[in-house]
């Protein structure tokens, strides 16, 4: 890395730090890795504690539901990453097309975990519930871990889906284009990290029985 | 890093649609795979291979579709210290707790 002063202006170029603003991104996305780190771990001593309990708590999900949701969010993450080839190359309105959809399946995915929560409130799972505090104390750990985790996760696809409207927003006026797109990487960027914790979330909570 | 780098900003590493797609393919066939071995009595062996499928998919979107495999040197150094930090974490509470 070089230390000289580098020309505010050069050529009309107005100067930016491109991998300087990856890197911030990158940064922020260890915070989160921390924020869900930690909810993994305790995760795994419950699961250490109480198997027996998790395994039956995770039989009454619906595998199904999450698989499908599954496949959604990796379509979502491959819908965002073609979009930075779009406007790579100069495909604004194929870019923007792919953002959309990738918001639409964002909602898809949170109208899925709709259903699939109502479903459990109508069996009477939910935190605190009669029901569930008549269990053993391994399925309410296991519940609650449920509703927690994949809540947050929920809230994470919510805070992504609006981040990637007011990037739509930008690529439509110009200011993310083919020469600067590092705001439309970083929103990306976000979204595959939102990809990466259900890729573990998934068999954790649905697959290990 | 160069001094051009930097004035100029963005430093094109364009993927293919081609190569996302054959990823995304990839990732599909992992899920179906890590589906089908839940309905398989594995035993103990249940959780090692569902996490070890869930760290390949997560290897994939890190370097493929996060553009990792193509950053600077430095990125890559910072994501991996990351990913230790956590698994010191993880065995770290695992001493404390498993030695009760």
């Amino acid at each position: 890395m070089t230390t000289a002063a580098i020309p505010a202006h050069h050529e009309g170029h107005v100067h930016r730090d491109d991998e300087g603003s990856r890197m911030g991104m990158w940064l922020f996305l260890f915070t989160e890795l921390i924020l869900f780190g930690g909810m993994f771990v305790i995760y795994a001593v419950y699961r250490f504690s109480h198997p027996a309990e998790f395994e039956l708590g995770s039989k009454e999900l619906d595998t199904l539901v999450g698989t499908v949701n599954t496949m959604v969010l990796l379509t979502s993450s491959l819908t965002v990453a073609m979009s930075i080839t779009a406007i790579q190359r100069g495909n604004k309105k194929f870019s923007l097309l792919l953002v959309g959809i990738t918001i639409a399946l964002a909602l898809v995915f949170l109208v899925n975990k709709y259903f699939e929560w109502s479903h459990k409130f109508s069996v009477g799972l939910y935190p605190q519930s009669p029901e569930l505090l008549s269990r053993p104390q391994g399925e309410i750990l296991y519940f609650g871990l449920y509703f927690v985790m994949t809540g947050l996760h929920a809230l994470h696809v919510i805070i992504g889906a609006v981040v990637l409207a007011v990037i739509m927003r930008f690529i439509s006026r110009d200011i993310i284009t083919k020469d600067s797109f590092v705001k439309l990487e970083a929103g990306a960027l976000y979204w595959h990290l939102v990809d990466i914790i259900w890729i573990f979330l998934f068999p954790l909570f649905y697959l290990v029985h | 890093m160069t001094e051009h780098a930097h004035q100029h900003g963005e430093k094109a590493h364009v993927v293919g649609y081609g190569q996302y797609i054959l990823i995304w393919a990839g990732l599909m066939g992992l899920t179906g795979t890590t589906v089908a071995l839940a309905g398989i009595e594995l035993g103990r062996w249940v959780i090692i291979t569902a996490l070890t499928i869930a760290s390949v998919k997560g290897f994939l979107v890190l370097n493929i579709f996060m553009h990792l495999r193509s950053e600077d040197r430095t990125f890559r150094l910072f994501v991996l210290v990351a990913g230790v930090v956590l698994l010191i974490f993880i065995c770290l509470t695992f001493f404390d707790y498993a030695f009760r």
